[in-house]
């Protein structure tokens, strides 16, 4: 069910279409060999290839080949064996050649479809049109100079792909789950690092509305929108825009708007250009890019695992909660910290990972995650150490702790830093396991309750987690939960 | 040594081996003429100092024993080819004061086998033109002229300024660069072998791109011989330009055996264009006369989309340059006029640094490319291209090599065409179509006009046949003997 | 097809090539003569005929992804019109 929009006039409802710009893991840039490190100095990271410096010539790097066709295949694309560079033809000073090489016609990667998960507990299917690898621009800087603009080509030439989706979203909460999901898919397939405060993700969010099952309206396009949230910003506030402008009587221009962070709008672009006609025709300097579907297959073969495959793994075979699977494959950096932990602890405690897999992600999702976002942290600034943690977990495994000491262990080592054990130690909080001193304890609590004990034997069974709450308050909460019940429970049945 | 500037290639590079004459003497004569020759304006550059450091350098390698064939001669560099920290503009304004940090493929090739540069040669801004009088640096004169005439002719273009050199005796050879016909048409006009290989065989990079996917480098010679040694010295597969071709370079002057027989030699029926002046025609019968006589056989081919091969070109190659043309805007070097925002700038900049010429090409290119036209003229064109590519291919099932003129008439005089673009456009009639194909082609001299002018003949060789192709240009230029040289009028 | 003074002042435009009126009028004839005359081009039959992209009968040859050009930027520099600061400088650019 498509979600409407009310509006004075009746109902809307919106078409949503994102053209997503990730930048290429590789070392060297698409066409040129120079670096593509983020943050260098000005124009250091610039050839006289990618400054198109008159005879200079394009050749095509085939890590960005590879990676494209990897992200291809994260995403389930088809994958064209074939494919052809084209010029697209705009007078800009970031662009030096006049021309953006990209993909036109013929792209690397064809059609396919990606699952986004709701709110509402519901799956979505949302079409992805097309990959085509493109160079990136140089960065123009507008506010270094009163009069001048500065422009700096270390990004020129950089790999892009662009991924564009088939208009299939029609609310915010869809645009940023597909957005997110490509995020994710990128990041597990190591094509792109997924890093939005770089640019190295951006979007292109197309938006317009029309009234329910009627035709396509006009749409607009807000460039490069580098945050989760600023997608839903745009799509919202264009919605809205645009509703209110057609219900004004006015008519949504077909244009190229920008984002405003400060009030979260989208404005046109003052430079308003004639008519944008690229002029696209293949390029001449580049052949035909074609490969073999054994160099497909050999990719597809060393693929890294993605987070739906993941997920399925996590619960088959570790017995994680699907909600705690989720939690963590949303995250790359969270699954792997995740799967990093596990190893460790069947390392230290010599349990199968069947067995583990629970305690583990039941501890991160609960106990770190709590830890880290009352400290304001991510993941990889987490102050406690894999070595530290899987310790703390294996105290728990072999009983010399008990889960409620290990929350009181852990504070302890975030503020102390200090490892578990030493924490134990200083503390005193080795978990009494000793029958013999536990049953003696139970003895005596049973005869200084006597009253207790009659009414538990006459059916109050409730009664059982008032002797429990006894031992446990004489031995500070350290005996250890599982032997007080196999000692106490035959004990009070008589 | 009586006049060092008279020697052809092969015969300079012997008397360099034996050491009967220097580098530095070779040079010497040549840079003399040079500065004797300037009414010419076939140089826009003379780098003397830096070439008598090559020579000199270029004989301590004679004396070592490593000389190669281009070892110590004297040639100019078409203003086209990227010289390091040398003027390399396409003679344009729009470059004005470029000199680039990189060098070429192709003449860091010569360099590496010990060629001596004397400077760049003019030629028609960004290689747009047929009479190199689209130059910024002014037309070029042509040393031939009328029986009896003082009036200029022009040297062909847009490799012009090479044609003129080479035929002058100022350079002992020069490179070119032919995207429709820029180094046979000018050959043809100035009583010179020029050779056009086939695409691919020579690296583009460093080349200042007109059409992409035409343009080839190649070379301006007094003989089919002088043309061997230097193709073999410039050719070769370039990874840094990823439409160069990974095939071995033979060595081209070995092939020249002068065995033709049983070689069967096409001629197209479609060549024989409306208007073509009877001496034309007269020599094409002449030079299948010769080839006969030398042992090959005469076939008769059609290249059925001949006719369109010239509109399909006059489509292509300006689509090609207005985009490659779009990185003179003024930001990264060469002219800057100023304006009152970036695209006036950009504006203001391309109006006054490109000629009428190339304006015309990039309008048209803008134009052919623009949404609503793309289909109905470049994609039309793209097909047609490959018809003509097809055409060569089975006419190559029937034949080795193709006979045909160069060019459809004479050098004509100076100024006579230039307001009239089309005809102009119709001195490549001929060349085109094996560009259009990628195909290599030679244009030898083989005799002279009613006026005293040099006429040209063209083979067209397959792909990479080059050792074929010159061998059958050997013959041919045997055959015609072409002894004549322009008078000398310049420099009195 | 032709064009007239407003399709050339267009492509001029998109060209980026300042046309002033005079030459404006002049254009138009010229480029009418070129269209003109390869309009006889519609003559030829293309159907079914794959347009050309390269003439070389290769595939895209690949190169190895590693760093080893650029770092110079007082080359790239070197022949700019205007550079400050290590930037390539051009008139203002309002969004
Ligand atoms: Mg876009
Ligand atoms: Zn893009």
């Amino acid at each position: 069910m498509t979600k409407l929009y009310p509006g004075a006039t009746g109902d809307w409802e919106a078409v949503i279409g994102l053209e997503i710009h990730a930048q290429v893991i590789s070392e060297a840039k698409l066409f040129s060999s120079s670096a593509t490190t983020f943050g260098a100095e000005p124009n250091t990271q610039v050839s006289f290839v990618c400054s198109a410096q008159p005879g200079m010539l394009p050749v095509i790097n085939e890590e960005c080949v590879r990676q494209a066709v990897r992200t291809g295949l994260a995403m389930g694309c088809e994958i064209n064996l074939r494919s052809i560079f084209d010029r697209k033809n705009y007078f800009y000073a970031d662009l030096p050649q006049g021309y953006q090489i990209s993909q036109f016609k013929d792209p690397i990667v064809g059609e396919g479809e990606i699952a986004i998960e709701l709110s509402d507990g519901s799956t979505k299917i949302i079409g992805v049109e097309r990959l085509h690898l493109e160079q990136d621009a140089g960065k123009s800087m507008h506010d270094q100079h009163p009069t001048m603009t500065y422009v700096d080509l270390n990004r020129s030439g950089v790999a892009l792909m662009e991924i564009v989706s088939k208009p299939d979203m029609s609310t915010p909460e869809e645009a940023a789950e597909y957005f997110k999901k490509i995020r994710s898919l990128v990041r597990y397939a190591r094509t792109c690092d997924g890093n939005m405060d770089q640019g190295s993700m951006r979007a292109d969010v197309n938006v317009s509305v029309r009234r329910p099952g009627e035709e396509l309206g006009t749409r607009t396009e807000t460039k490069n929108v580098n945050s989760i949230r600023y997608v839903m910003q745009v799509v919202e506030s264009e919605i809205r825009r645009q509703i209110d402008l057609i219900e004004d009587g006015g008519t949504v221009d077909q244009e190229t708007r920008l984002f405003e962070v400060a009030t979260g709008t989208t404005r046109t672009m003052r430079s308003k250009e004639e008519a944008h006609d690229y002029r696209y025709f293949p390029d001449p300097d580049l052949l035909p890019l074609e490969f073999s579907q054994e160099f497909v297959d050999e990719l597809a073969a060393e693929m890294p695992e993605l987070a739906d495959a993941k997920k399925e793994r996590f619960i088959a075979d570790l017995h994680i909660t699907p909600y705690n699977a989720s939690v963590l494959v949303a995250e790359k950096e969270n699954a792997d910290y995740f799967e990093t932990l596990l190893a460790v602890t069947v390392d230290k405690t010599g349990k199968p990972v069947s067995e583990l897999g629970k305690l583990v992600s039941n501890w991160i999702t609960s106990d770190l995650f709590g830890a880290l976002k009352k400290l304001g942290k991510t993941i990889s600034e987490n102050p406690v150490s894999v070595e530290n943690a899987a310790e703390l977990l294996n105290l728990q495994v072999e009983g010399t702790i008990s889960g409620r000491i290990a929350k009181e262990v852990f504070e302890n080592m975030l503020e102390s830093g200090k490892s578990p054990e030493t924490i134990v130690d200083e503390k005193g909080l080795k978990q009494v396991s000793d029958t013999g001193a536990i049953e003696a304890m139970i003895d005596e609590i049973l005869s200084v309750n006597a009253d207790k004990v009659e009414e538990y034997r006459g059916g109050k069974d409730k009664l059982y987690g008032f002797f429990v709450g006894q031992v446990m308050k004489q031995t500070g909460g350290k005996a250890n939960p599982q032997v007080v019940n196999q000692l106490l429970k035959p004990k009070l049945d008589g | 040594m009586t006049d060092l500037t008279k020697l052809t290639l092969s015969e300079a590079r012997d008397a360099l081996h034996k050491g009967d004459i220097s580098s530095v003497e070779i040079t010497q004569a040549h840079i003399s003429a040079i500065n004797e020759a300037k009414e010419l304006n076939c140089f826009i550059e003379v780098t003397s100092d830096k070439a008598m450091d090559m020579a000199k350098a270029a004989d301590e390698t004679i004396k070592s024993g490593n000389a190669k064939g281009m070892t110590g001669i004297p040639i100019g560099m078409k203003d086209l080819y990227c010289t390091k920290g040398v003027h390399s503009q396409t003679c344009s304004h729009i470059l004005d004061g470029f000199k680039p940090e990189y060098e070429s493929t192709v003449s860091q090739n010569l360099w590496d086998d010990g060629a001596v540069m004397l400077g760049k040669t003019n030629m028609d801004e960004f290689a747009m033109g047929s009479s190199n009088e689209n130059s910024y640096y002014g037309p070029v004169k042509n040393p031939w002229r009328a029986k009896g005439s003082d009036k200029n002719t022009v040297p062909g273009g847009s490799s012009g300024g090479s044609s003129a050199a080479v035929a002058a005796d100022i350079a002992i050879a020069t490179t070119g660069t032919d995207t429709g016909g820029s180094i046979r048409q000018p050959a043809s006009f100035t009583g010179l072998v020029g050779l056009k290989p086939t695409y691919g065989r020579c690296s583009r990079w460093g080349m200042i791109a007109f059409a992409s996917s035409l343009d080839q480098a190649g070379t301006l010679t007094k003989t089919v011989r002088d043309a061997a040694i230097m193709m073999e010295s410039m050719a070769g597969y370039d990874p840094k330009d990823s439409t160069s071709t990974n095939i071995a370079v033979p060595n081209y002057e070995a092939a020249l055996n002068g065995d033709i027989r049983g070689l069967k030699v096409g001629i197209p029926s479609e060549y024989r264009v409306d208007g073509m002046p009877e001496e034309i025609e007269n020599l094409w019968k002449q030079g299948k006369e010769w080839l006969k006589s030398a042992g090959a056989e005469i076939v008769d081919i059609s290249l059925p989309h001949t006719k369109y091969a010239l509109p399909t070109y006059y489509i292509v190659a300006p689509a090609e340059c207005s985009s490659n043309l779009a990185r003179y805007d003024g930001v990264k070097y060469g002219l800057r006029v100023t304006g009152d925002s970036l695209d006036d700038m950009y504006k203001k900049t391309r109006a006054a640094g490109f000629g009428d010429e190339v304006k015309r090409r990039i309008l048209i290119g803008t134009y052919v490319l623009s949404a609503g036209y793309y289909d109905a003229y470049y994609l039309k064109a793209q097909k047609i291209r490959t018809l003509i590519a097809n055409d060569f291919k089975t006419a190559y099932q029937k034949c080795d090599v193709i006979l045909t003129p160069t060019a459809p008439s004479a050098a004509f005089n100076l100024g006579e065409k230039v307001s009239d673009p089309l005809a102009m456009y119709l001195n490549d009639v001929f060349t085109v179509p094996a560009s259009l194909a990628g195909l290599p082609g030679i244009s030898v001299p083989a005799g002279l006009s009613a006026e005293g002018l040099p006429l040209g003949l063209q083979l067209i060789g397959q792909a990479f046949g080059e050792e074929q192709l010159l061998n059958v240009a050997d013959v041919l230029e045997g055959a015609a003997s072409f002894n004549y040289k322009p008078t000398k009028w310049w420099g009195e | 097809m032709s064009v007239d003074k407003e399709t050339v002042a267009k492509i001029a435009n998109l060209a980026r090539i300042e046309v002033s009126e005079d030459e404006l009028e002049s254009t138009v004839g010229e480029l009418n003569n070129i269209l003109d005359w390869v309009e006889q081009l519609s003559e030829v039959d293309t159907d079914g005929v794959e347009a050309m992209t390269s003439v070389v009968d290769a595939s895209l040859p690949r190169r190895e992804d590693k760093v080893t050009d650029g770092g110079y930027r007082d080359q790239v520099l070197k022949n700019a019109p205007q550079s400050e600061h290590g930037f390539f400088a051009v008139p203002k650019v309002i969004e």
